[in-house]
């Protein structure tokens, strides 16, 4: 028997500890903008971001909660660059709901929530683990959707996610119990050796790998599971689709990694292909759907679903023909995509929301227009998203783009140099809307009644400034975060 | 820091400190922190080519540090006889475009001014850079201030002509991108240029990465038939847009075939030679007739500026060195003609806000002095003997005879078109009564627009009179080059 070995966990029980002070502490506070419980919930998360860190530099992997739990280095880097995502979200929604009234005590517990499922996930190795991490996160995420709860597209909003995010969840853990019925365990590695033996029905573990990445899908928002992006994106209050487009990105990137990897390597010849299927139409009708839209947030919901296919790109490369030499590559590239991507995504909402202060919404892309001339520094910054979500060096977006490409075609087979033709062609179709934005900032005159509105300064524009910074250093200097990824995803492959 | 370091990053740092402070209400601030830039830019890319060895066709004043670990990517800069006078010459037209927006840009001039500084960097980085993947960075990085200067600064279709002129030149450069990372995963993992130069490749290889290339290159060059962007791009942008586009960013096209396609895929470069002499050749002809019917000046220019390229992409895939050095001469005093050219488009155009060439008629009687000095580049333009544009193109001429005499003389037949367009444009604009009170009242150049005109009129005259600084420099480094192309890549061959 596995021993406890609640080291582990510490992180999770801190975090754990902190939700439910947070949520005890807000009783009692008065302030109207909940500075207090603001700070509080700020300084746990600094808190369990520094844990995260620590463990990920000590770089050693042990297991706890007897076997149930694994500390390894990419679960902690990724629940560490998940924990600063929080905590940047919380720091550009804040001003953003407090003029919305709905600054109260249950954002920021759901929030510590939503991170604590996502950790759960990070370092999950039990399907069962999997599947509470995911649901600790998700129905946290449904409140938070309907936060305000008398305004309609919210609403509706949670419900189809809430609904759609049930079914999805059903597809995972009927995956999960066909697996758990042919090899008998629910913990990953020896989920892992059991396939490994050849010895298991074939028949019942590819059924259990359909629902599997079904459900992987749905969570990731990939085509033809991604009805739900644009709807929640739209619908949620600007905070929370920030909170929704950012952390739980990088969680579902952890469980795929978990689940397809390190537990069903030896089934990469079936998700592969599905993986193909997937990455390919989200390229295609993220692309092209996004071209189509008026609404900003909904855009940039298709543009996540396109950026999420161009990751699963890098997830298709591990396996060739039957050789795992290429897997440290491939998926090191994928999770240097997902984390680059979070980085630009936080910054594209929390400009959206720092242009929608003062009870104005922002969420036209007409809305942005004249933006150089009424704000020349946020017009920048902006830019600089753009052009990074379009993969136009020197930004962070090229790289992660070319890591996924050379995945592809370091692999030395036609198939996927034609895959790579095919995804920079509809990233080409991508740089047309992006670029749209820039036009509309730049080469529109400001609509007459955008004009006169004054653009608030604070701490928020600093953290966008150092956000917006952020895109370009990365960009100019990206080989310390590919090689942190690199080194995690090697780890973890090792073990 | 070495000295292309310097020359890369200086602009660009005076472009971020411009874009950072800069202000509305201080545009005259602006623009001498500008015009300081650009000189103190300038003036550092002078050592490069009075300290250059002519002797050797190794990369001169080198870098080279270690930039991405993880592919490793080197931060690898140098410059050899076909590189060191474009990176002179990107520094010093962004002098001349920082002179020219003086006082015609007056709204956002620091951002103006920023861009072109950035820019000018970024262009440098691109003829300096020894590294593939570092190469492409700068390559693509220069899309964006020139979509910016297009989109904010340009004319009345100005965001139709920056989204063509970004995507078309994007769809190209992607496929290179492919291209680079299939040379990576071929040399075992080095991005250096250098090394895929001796790498063997087989023929369908060789063939896939010539085409690859090709898209890209052809686009920025560009060639018939994917040229359509750049009479759109020239037409709606401002003077100094236009001046840049023409002087130096068309030649990083015609730069890339140099360095990529012909010695990384020397076979399939001579394989496939006939193609590209064929669109040359129709770039050279069909082109210089549809110049010849254009009503707008700045269009009838851009035309020309593509059957100008025709010559440059002609004389190289001839592969020997008259034809190779002549392109490269060729791209030098085009740069400085088709600069003078559009600068003359913009100083009619400040004054009377027009284009077309059937709103003038009679320039010369009002503005002599702006006229000579523009029957001076329309004269270079045509390729007169004495200037500039003459020996690039009787170069090329020779260089082609060398290889085939029909081809020399369709080619032949462009000075013919040349003169036609050119001579045209200057009578219907110069010559004649005048006719209209708008030209009547027309003031003849100012000291700007004279030091100016000078200036460029001086740097061409020179050329044509003396174009010996110029070959030394390349000769050594074009024959290598030529020597390297001949030999077949092909794994066992």
């Amino acid at each position: 028997m596995n021993p406890m070995n609640w080291l582990v966990v510490y992180p999770e029980a801190l975090l754990l500890l902190m939700a439910c002070a947070v949520a005890l502490v807000d009783l009692y506070v008065t302030d109207e903008r909940r500075r207090p419980t603001f700070w509080l919930t700020q300084a746990s998360l600094v808190a369990v971001a520094a844990m995260h860190l620590a463990y990920y530099q000590s770089g050693a992997t042990a297991y706890g909660m007897q076997g149930m739990m694994v500390s390894d280095p990419m679960g902690h880097l990724l629940a560490f660059f998940a924990t600063v995502t929080v905590i940047i979200t919380i720091a550009y929604a804040q001003p953003y709901i407090a003029s919305r009234e709905m600054l109260k005590g249950e954002f920021f517990s759901l929030t510590m929530f939503v991170l604590l499922g996502i950790c759960v996930m990070c370092s999950a190795n039990n399907f069962l683990v999997v599947y509470l991490g995911l649901e600790i996160m998700s129905l946290s995420l449904y409140a938070l959707v309907a936060l305000r709860r008398d305004h309609g597209v919210s609403t509706e909003a949670a419900m189809k996610y809430f609904v759609l995010g049930a079914l999805a969840s059903g597809f995972l853990l009927y995956g999960l119990s066909m697996m758990y019925g042919a090899t008998k365990s629910l913990e990953i590695n020896e989920v892992f050796a059991a396939i490994g033996t050849g010895r298991i029905n074939g028949t019942v573990l590819t059924f259990g790998v359909v629902f599997v990445v079904a459900g992987l899908a749905f969570k990731l928002g990939v085509v033809p599971f991604h009805m739900w992006v644009p709807d929640v994106y739209q619908g949620a209050p600007t905070a929370v689709t920030l909170l929704i487009g950012g952390a739980p990105k990088l969680a579902a990137f952890a469980i795929t990694v978990r689940l397809l990897v390190e537990g069903m390597l030896g089934l990469a010849v079936d998700w592969q292909q599905m993986m193909v299927v997937l990455a390919v139409s989200s390229l295609v009708i993220g692309n092209l759907a996004a071209i189509a839209q008026t609404n900003l947030k909904r855009m940039l919901a298709y543009s996540t679903i396109s950026q999420m296919g161009f990751m699963l790109l890098g997830m298709t490369a591990g396996v060739v023909s039957g050789n795992t030499l290429s897997a440290g590559n491939a998926y090191s590239s994928a999770m240097f995509y997902v984390v680059t991507y979070v980085i630009t995504t936080l910054g594209t909402f929390g400009l959206i929301m720092f242009l929608a202060r003062g009870g104005f919404e922002s969420e036209e892309i007409n809305d942005l227009a004249g933006l150089g001339k009424r704000a020349p520094w946020l017009a920048g910054i902006m830019t600089l998203f753009m052009f990074s979500l379009a993969g136009v060096p020197p930004m962070v977006g090229f790289y992660a783009k070319l890591a996924i490409l050379q995945a592809l075609i370091t692999t030395n087979v036609t198939g996927y140099l034609v895959l790579a033709v095919v995804a920079v062609l509809l990233s080409l179709v991508g740089a047309f809307y992006y670029l749209r934005i820039v036009k509309v900032m730049y080469f529109d005159e400001p609509l007459a009644a955008n004009a006169g509105r004054p653009v608030q300064g604070g701490g928020v524009s600093a953290l966008l400034a150092v956000n917006g910074a952020a895109v370009l250093v990365f960009g100019l200097l990206p080989g310390g975060l590919m090689a942190m990824c690199r080194d995690a995803i090697l780890r973890a492959l090792a073990t | 820091m070495g000295l292309l370091s310097v020359s890369i990053w200086l602009p660009i740092a005076f472009g971020a400190v411009l874009l950072a402070t800069g202000r509305e209400d201080k545009a005259d601030s602006a623009r001498w922190l500008a015009l300081v830039g650009a000189v103190l830019s300038f003036i550092v890319t002078i050592p490069l080519i009075t300290g250059f060895d002519t002797g050797t066709a190794a990369l001169q004043f080198s870098e080279n540090l270690l930039w991405i670990e993880r592919f490793n990517v080197r931060y690898h800069l140098g410059v050899d006889g076909i590189s060191v006078w474009f990176v002179l010459l990107t520094a010093f037209i962004t002098v001349v475009v920082v002179v020219a927006g003086w006082e015609v840009i007056t709204e956002r001039v620091a951002q103006y001014m920023g861009a072109f500084l950035i820019l000018s960097g970024l262009m440098v980085g691109v003829f300096s850079a020894a590294d593939g993947l570092l190469f492409y960075v700068f390559f693509e990085a220069t899309l964006i201030p020139m979509y910016i200067i297009i989109g904010i600064w340009g004319g009345p279709r100005r965001v139709y002509a920056a989204f063509k002129f970004f995507l078309y030149t994007l769809a190209g450069s992607l496929l290179m991108l492919v291209a680079l990372i299939f040379l990576y995963y071929k040399s075992g993992g080095s991005f250096d240029i250098a090394s895929w130069h001796k790498l063997p490749l087989p023929m369908p290889a060789q063939a896939l990465l010539f085409f690859a290339f090709f898209a890209a290159f052809s686009v920025k060059v560009p060639m018939w038939p994917v040229h359509t962007w750049l009479p759109d791009a020239h037409v709606e942008a401002p003077t100094g847009g236009s001046v840049v586009l023409a002087a130096i960013m068309l030649k990083l096209g015609a730069y890339g075939f140099l360095r990529f396609s012909m010695p990384i895929a020397p076979d399939a470069s001579r394989e496939y030679a006939w193609f590209i002499i064929a669109l040359s050749l129709i770039a050279v002809v069909y082109i210089g007739l549809v110049a010849l019917v254009q009503q707008d000046m700045k269009k009838l220019v851009a035309y020309s500026s593509i059957a100008h390229m025709g010559f440059v992409t002609l004389g190289f895939f001839v592969f020997n060195e008259l034809g190779v050095s002549g392109g490269l001469v060729q791209m030098i005093s085009h740069g400085f003609v088709s600069g003078a050219m559009f600068l003359a488009i913009g100083v009619l155009y400040d004054r009377v806000h027009s284009r077309e060439i059937a709103t003038y008629g009679g320039v010369v009687n009002t503005m002599p002095k702006f006229a000579a000095f523009a029957l001076f580049f329309t004269m270079a333009n045509c390729g007169l003997p004495g200037t500039g544009g003459f020996v690039g193109e009787w170069m090329v001429i020779l260089g082609t005879v060398q290889a085939s005499f029909w081809l020399a003389a369709i080619a032949a037949t462009a000075l013919i078109f040349g003169a036609a367009y050119s001579l045209w444009m200057y009578k219907r604009v110069y010559f004649g009564d005048v006719t209209n009170d708008e030209v009547r009242g027309l003031t003849d150049l100012n000291a700007r627009e004279f030091g100016l005109m000078a200036v460029l009129a001086i740097a061409t005259l020179w050329m044509g009179v003396y174009p010996k600084p110029f070959t030394d420099v390349m000769h050594v480094s074009v024959t290598e080059l030529l020597k390297h192309v001949a030999m077949s890549k092909l794994v066992g061959g």
